[in-house]
């Protein structure tokens, strides 16, 4: 697969690890009320999708971005690539 | 050296003869010749034998779609087994020998299995061979084994070298027949990048083997002038002898080029290369191969495929026989009548299925409409050939027939999925391509060369439309359509005798009707139950007679019954050359430590830990074994000083306003509060409440801190860190940069370690313990200005510092520390030494720190914070993670002190018996301990903390043995801790 | 119809005329006791095993294919009970015992070959984590042997002792581990599970479930709604696709992993040998190919397909313990979906809706569990209550901490 990284163009998926859903940026409050389960979903139930996902990549060999790549786990076809810090941002997650 | 079926003509030099063997045998041929037409001209029509029957075979096919004639080339270790004759280059030399066979190739004694082929039916040993039970393994599989398998390896290692490389286009273009050439000229006249692979090792494809006149010249004439237009591109790059094997992801093609299989000898260079090809667009020109008909005895050598028979004839002057005959149900089986008789060779009949007139008329051929070959006669080579209306023909070829297929292979490699054309009776590319795909040619169903030359073009034009190039002008090539009815007729049913379909793995229309019979409908379940296609040349030839077949007892159309899936790789790859250099020791890179050329020098022996390559412990004077070497080690180390180097532990400089509020996240244990100039142990938990890693942190400023990791979670732990750093904090000012490689690092470990340190540290550092703590840290200058870091840490229990350098002082630094030490009797020491202080002082390492293991086991509870937000500690309070009764981390020792201790032994209470259900835990790891003079063990034990001095056994059962080993603190040096301060 | 070699004779000189379907093709009925969704290796065998150990015969398997289409008819054919944890080691033990037994209780030749699998070993440490499971195996009451390199140079003078990156330090057997023909394993259970009455529909997908008031009271399907007291889904790559129909999320993901085989050769590999320094597992089939193996691809998929970059890193590992192998050829690969758990280990459980029930998770280690798969599984649908060795592949078991890892690398699906 080629990876079009939004900063370095196209790259070899290759030179990228692989962690899973990017659900995994919504790391949840861990003074909230039913923490445990809400950690409990967040570690352990992620979407798997037969069609578009959201997922993270890192970089390793590369400039070390994670990012969050929308691909199409039918067709492997990838339609966008934001690098995971301005997702997390956008996201709300601050310090 | 006669070629008794040379005749004129083809694109052979006759001018470069060579020599080969064959069997022993001497042979000639030419330059141009493959090892297929090279044994036809000698005449060798027997080549090989047949997978289960053993039934004698020939040359079938002028290709890669070859099934029977398989070869074993070459010799020794350079064997290369079932290799198709119809590829394999002829050289000068060249050696082959005939495979599958117990005696010799004329005279095989397995053949009687051909005898008991009404025994041995499709799926026959899934209903016997059960019993007595212990047979399968000891009789009948070893039976079936030793007659099973083609070729054989050589069993030594393979002696070629292969290589890899990486190639970028706008459009590649697989295949170099009429559409390839055409999609490839249209496209680099545009300006495009072109790559056109062709698996042959002569581009042109059928030109090559056809006499169709194109553009006012030969064919092969013309695809010549192509590629002489092609190669003057700068642009275009022709890869003759490459196969495009697989359809990858985002336009990625595997290809094989051949580089020295041609040769006799690779002399040094790589025999292959395997190539990943990054293209914009891809035109697959692939072609398409013809089928046969299914009748009696259809498999003998001399029965061959009409195209291959043109192709021997017309590209290598080669007449497989001297009477042939011709069986086809289609128009294209004609134009073999028409080379032949062209050539010379005599035509005894054309036997045309359908009752219809003949498209091309050939006055002194003779016409049998309507009629079919049910039936041949030649054991080893064929004689004759029986009619449907109970005629003979003496013939030693036939040529035969049933339509060709487009090559849709690669278009299915992703999600393709062929659709029927009952216009040709073949399937064609369906569904949804690779993207970046399109087809031309036959490869599409433009089954005439008109319409190949013209859909090439068309394609590739449209194809770099869409990238930005502009199509030159140019006039259509002149070509004519050539007739192509095919009748939709796929076995002779008047035929009692076997119909091969599958002729290397001898599955038959009965087979076909038997799997029906038994319920096997599916596609996939006949494939499965009759291993119809498994074989080598993945049934390219016999696939869709069979299917055609199966629709037609089940009632079903062929498209309803549709193919099995077609994947990768197109032709088989070698796994030499997948694997490529990445071999032997260089199957992954070495990394060495800075003072790797010291250790050497000094009598080190090295482990392998990861990639890394390490010390484990140096031998001198005249130690005899490792132990001797271990033990003087670890007793120098705690007695005088000892000298480690530490650089393999992973090293990470972190910076910024918000670091140390960073590391509090990360770590279990509290950072930012640590002083500055100060070091602090730390553990880190995955999010799952495991423990993961753990190592020291050392702040040498307001916002600067060093953090060490353990060898082997180097890597992984920089990577959670920055998905920490991006994902979840993405707002603190905080920066990370990986500095294993960057500082070489030592141990200085021992009571002498200080005076040691004195003599290289520059004037201005104070070492006093006042002025530099057991957990101090400071950035220094050594040896009068080098930079250093200096750590007072301690692994051994002992007074003891880490000391890092640039690591392009490492070699030195550590021949200064020991030059520095030889007063005071430094030793340098090793992986084993170091493991063997640290299981003296009870940390836990990789054998403890396992992934499976938490900090409650460990004995490390207290420090996960629930007080700050961190990674892990919420999952870590999971009920069943902190059970009271969980397995804690020990101490163990013999009670008979003389014993010797084992990792991996379990232990089992007294008087229990030693099954899963009395486990208690395990030994992780066990040194013995010069120092104490006995065996000394780590281990989990269930409700550890609360069980010192208890008795249990250690068993291990593997080993054959138990003992009984005392819970004791995992202390067993120094359990206060008093010599690291002192 | 009892297959025997004298059935064979027999038919050999008639013909062949007389062999019957392996199984029937019915339609499906308006309501079963117990539908099975999945007609892959483990749906067939807890349908047999429903059948012939549980007396249930009112059981319907549904398969949206042809059956046996799943990971059983795509996998490398390993056999073993090689496992660490107390979770898993005397499950796959059991299924061990029902593999040994396979041919003579279904009789049907599934081929079970007992010819050993070996792990290497590469460095000290990994040999320590091998006693440990090799002592764990024992305790379990399976078999374990640990060899040295010079006993492994005496039976395996083809892996590379003297040139390699990662010198082979010794090797792990379970001399009971072996291969069997995939294929007709599922066949074998088809046959057998059919012939007690169990219905096997093939080209019948699952659309959705009659779930109300938090029972599960049928299946919708393309060929109309089945009723069911309980209905069972055994659908591997597929779980969460299914599961999502009633509206679960599962603790999996769905990987691609691919599988190689080589033309055919003469015998050259004697069992199983997997390597210690790379991801690699090999054994040569009874038609000559090798079989082989390594990693999964590792990114979320439900393509069926794999890439390059696991195809040449398999390769290499290959040529790493057994450079004699670099003039075989790879003749075909393909790719599965693997259902892979955040622990690598898989789950047997009843769901919090009534009535429904869920087998998988199974990671790439599917086909060893054949048997006590569909045994454990038959033994919870028939009792409700879970079979002893499978007492902890529960669902909640994430809920409650008391996870499986084999491997130790935590909620991380690709690394298991």
């Amino acid at each position: 697969m080629i990876i079009p990284h939004p900063l370095l163009g196209p790259r070899d998926a290759a030179e990228f690890v692989y962690l899973g859903d990017a659900s995994l940026i919504d790391r949840p409050d861990w003074q909230a009320e039913g923490a445990m389960e809400q950690f409990h979903d967040y570690g352990y139930l992620r979407d798997n999708p037969a069609g578009q996902h959201q997922e993270l990549w890192y970089h390793e060999q590369g400039d070390r971005s994670w990012l969050v790549v929308t691909r199409d786990t039918l067709t492997h076809e990838i339609t966008q690539v934001e690098l995971a810090r301005d997702v997390a941002r956008a996201r709300g997650r601050d310090k | 050296m006669t070629q008794p079926n040379r005749i004129g003509g083809g694109l052979i030099d006759r001018a470069k003869p060579l020599t080969f063997r064959f069997n022993n045998k001497e042979m000639a041929g030419f330059e141009g010749d493959t090892l297929a037409s090279a044994l036809l001209a000698n005449g060798q029509r027997l080549v090989g034998r047949s997978f289960k029957y053993h039934r004698p075979r020939g040359v079938f096919t002028a290709g890669s779609e070859e099934p029977n004639a398989l070869v074993h080339l070459r010799t020794g270790a350079h064997t290369e087994p079932n290799t198709r004759a119809t590829m394999a280059e002829l050289f000068d030399g060249l050696t082959a020998t005939s495979q599958n066979h117990r005696g010799s190739l004329e005279h095989d004694m397995m053949a009687v299995t051909d005898f008991l082929s009404p025994f041995l039916s499709a799926g026959f040993y899934y209903k016997t061979f059960m019993w007595p039970k212990a047979f399968w393994e000891k009789v009948y599989e070893p039976a079936i084994r030793a007659s099973a398998g083609l070729g054989r390896l050589s069993m030594q290692e393979d002696p070629d070298q292969y290589d890899k490389g990486f190639l970028h286009c706008d459009l590649l273009v697989i295949g170099s027949g009429p559409a390839g050439l055409s999609a490839a000229l249209a496209a680099a006249r545009a300006g495009a990048r072109v790559i056109l692979a062709d698996e042959d090792f002569v581009a042109g494809g059928r030109l090559n083997s056809e006499t169709l006149e194109l553009g006012g010249m030969a064919g092969h004439d013309w695809a010549a002038q192509a590629l002489a237009e092609l190669a003057s591109m700068g642009h275009v790059r022709i890869m003759t002898r490459t196969t495009v094997y697989g359809a990858y992801d985002h336009g990625i093609y595997g290809a094989l080029e051949r580089c020295t299989d041609h040769l006799a000898d690779s002399a040094g260079k790589p025999r292959q290369i395997l190539w990943r090809i990054y293209s914009k667009r891809a035109v697959l020109a692939a072609g398409s191969t013809e089928r046969p008909i299914a009748f009696g005895n259809n498999d003998r050598p001399g029965v061959m495929l009409a195209g291959a028979v043109r192709t021997y004839v017309n590209r290598f002057g080669v007449a497989p026989g001297k009477e042939v005959a011709v069986f086809t149900n289609n128009d294209d089986g004609w134009r073999t009548a028409a080379d032949l008789t062209a050539k010379g060779v005599h035509i005894r009949a054309v036997i045309d299925s359908r009752d219809r007139a003949a498209p091309i008329t050939l006055p002194d051929v003779r016409h049998i409409r309507g009629a079919s070959v049910v039936n041949t006669v030649g054991r080893k080579g064929l004689k004759s050939i029986t009619l449907t209306d109970g005629q003979v023909l003496p013939v030693d070829c036939l040529a035969v027939s049933g339509g060709w297929n487009p090559n849709v292979h690669l278009t299915c490699h992703q999600r393709g999925k062929p659709e029927w054309r009952d216009d040709i009776k073949a399937f064609v590319p369906g569904g949804t391509m690779p993207a970046g795909m399109v087809v031309a040619g036959a490869a599409n169903g433009a089954m005439t060369l008109a319409a190949a030359l013209a859909e090439g073009r068309a394609q590739a034009e449209a194809q770099i439309s869409d990238l930005g190039f502009t199509p030159a002008k140019a006039d259509p090539v002149e070509a004519e359509d050539e007739p192509q009815d095919t009748a939709a007729f796929w076995y002779v049913p008047e035929s009692r005798h076997r119909a091969w379909l599958d002729q290397q793995n001898d599955v038959t229309v009965k087979d076909v009707k038997l799997s029906h019979q038994e319920g096997f409908r599916a596609v996939e379940h006949l494939k499965r139950y009759t291993t119809l296609g498994m074989a080598t040349d993945q049934g390219k030839t016999a696939n869709i007679p069979a299917l055609a077949i199966m629709s037609e007892i089940t009632g079903r159309t062929i498209p309803e019954t549709g193919t099995t899936i077609f994947r990768p790789p197109f032709t088989p790859v070698p796994m030499g050359a997948l694997a490529g250099r990445a071999r032997g020791k260089d199957f992954r890179p070495y990394r060495l430590t800075p003072s790797h050329k010291w250790a050497e020098e000094h009598g080190a022996s090295f482990v392998t830990v990861g990639n890394w390559l390490r010390a484990e412990w140096y031998v001198q004077g005249d130690e005899k074994g490792w132990r001797d070497s271990v033990d003087r080690e670890a007793k120098t180390a705690r007695e005088k000083v000892g000298i480690c180097d530490v650089t393999t532990l992973g090293k990470i400089d972190i910076k910024g306003k918000d670091a140390g509020a960073f590391l509090d996240k990360v770590y279990a244990n509290t950072f930012s509060t640590l002083k500055i100039g100060k070091v602090r142990y730390g553990l880190m938990l995955r999010e799952d409440g495991i423990c993961y890693d753990d190592g020291t942190t050392a702040r040498l400023s307001e916002n600067h801190y060093v953090m060490t990791t353990t060898t082997a979670n180097a890597v992984l732990v920089f990577r959670r860190m920055e998905f920490a750093r991006q994902c979840l904090w993405p707002n603190m000012d905080v920066h990370l940069i990986s500095t294993t490689d960057g500082w070489a690092q030592f141990a200085v470990a021992g009571p002498k370690s200080r005076d040691l340190l004195r003599k290289v540290v520059d004037k201005d550092v104070d070492l006093s313990n006042e002025a530099f703590p057991f957990m101090s840290c400071a950035e220094i200058t050594v040896c009068g200005g080098t930079p250093a870091r200096l750590f007072r840490i301690s692994f051994s229990g002992e007074l003891a510092y880490e000391i890092a350098v640039p690591a392009r002082y490492g070699n030195s630094m550590m021949a200064v520390l020991n030059e520095a030490g030889a007063e005071f009797g430094a030793v340098p020491y090793g992986t084993e030494a170091l493991s063997v202080m640290r299981i003296e002082k009870g940390h836990a390492v990789g054998n403890e720190l396992n992934g499976q293991t938490t900090a409650h086991n460990i004995g490390l509870g207290k420090m996960v914070s629930q007080k700050k937000e961190c990674i892990g500690n919420v999952l870590s309070q999971r009920p069943e993670m902190i059970r009271d009764d969980a397995i804690r981390m020990m101490g163990f020792r013999p009670v008979d002190r003389s014993q010797k201790l084992i990792t991996g032994s379990h232990f089992i209470n007294k008087g229990e018996e030693a099954v899963m259900e009395n486990d208690q835990g395990w030994m992780t790891s066990v040194a013995y301990s010069p120092n104490l003079g006995h065996s000394i063990g780590l281990g989990f034990i269930k409700s550890g903390h609360e069980r010192k001095g208890e008795i249990v056994r250690a068993v291990s059962p593997v080993h054959g043995t138990e003992m009984e080993v005392e819970i004791v603190s995992a202390h067993f040096i120094d359990p206060e801790g008093e010599r690291l301060r002192g | 119809m009892r297959y025997s070699a004298f059935r064979i004779f027999k038919e050999g000189l008639t013909g062949n005329k007389g062999w019957k379907p392996v199984w029937r093709d019915p339609e499906p009925k308006a309501e079963y006791d117990i539908v099975i969704i999945g007609g892959g290796g483990h749906g067939l065998a807890t349908a047999y095993y429903l059948a012939k150990e549980f007396g249930h015969r009112n059981v319907a398997v549904l398969e949206k294919g042809w059956l046996g289409s799943g990971n059983i008819g795509r996998n490398t054919t390993i056999i073993r009970s090689n496992y660490l944890l107390p979770g898993n080691e005397p499950f796959y033990e059991m299924s061990m015992k029902l593999w040994e037994n396979l041919e003579q209780d279904t009789n049907y030749n599934s081929m079970v070959s007992q010819r050993s699998i070996l792990n290497l070993f590469h460095t000290d440490g990994q040999r320590d984590a091998f006693v440990r499971r090799a002592n764990a195996m024992f305790l379990a009451g399976a078999d374990a042997e640990l060899a040295d390199a010079a006993a492994l140079r005496r039976e395996l003078p083809f892996l590379d002792f003297d040139n390699a990156r990662f010198p082979i330090k010794g090797g792990l057997f379970q001399r009971r581990g072996g291969t069997a023909r995939h294929d007709a394993v599922a066949w074998g259970y088809a046959r057998g599970a059919d012939s007690r009455g169990v219905d096997i529909i093939q080209n019948c997908e699952v659309t959705g479930f009659d779930i109300q008031n938090g029972k599960c009271l049928g299946v919708e399907t393309n060929r109309g709604a089945i009723k069911a007291k309980k209905v069972a889904v055994c659908v591997a790559g597929s779980s969460s696709r299914v599961m999502a129909a009633a509206g679960m999320r599962l603790p999996i993901e769905s990987h691609v992993l691919q599988a190689f085989v080589t033309e055919g050769l003469k015998p050259v590999l004697p069992g199983v040998i997997t390597f210690g320094a790379g991801h690699f597992y090999v054994s040569q089939s009874d038609k000559g190919g090798l079989v082989f193996g390594g990693d999964i691809d590792g990114y979320n998929t439900y393509a069926q397909r794999g890439n390059l970059p696991v195809v040449e890193d398999v390769a290499e590992g290959g040529m790493a313990i057994m450079p004699m192998i670099g003039r075989a050829r790879l003749l075909r690969s393909w790719g599965g979906l693997m259902d892979m758990s955040m622990d690598g280990s898989p789950f047997i459980d009843k769901t919090h809706i009534d009535g429904l029930y869920f087998n998988g998770g199974w990671c790439y280690g599917g086909f060893k569990a054949t048997p006590a798969s569909g045994y454990a599984y038959a033994h919870l649908l028939a009792k409700d209550e879970p079979h002893p060795t499978a007492a902890q592949m529960r669902l909640d078991r994430f809920r409650s901490g008391n996870i499986i890892d084999e491997k130790g690398v935590g909620n991380q699906p690709n690394l298991h």
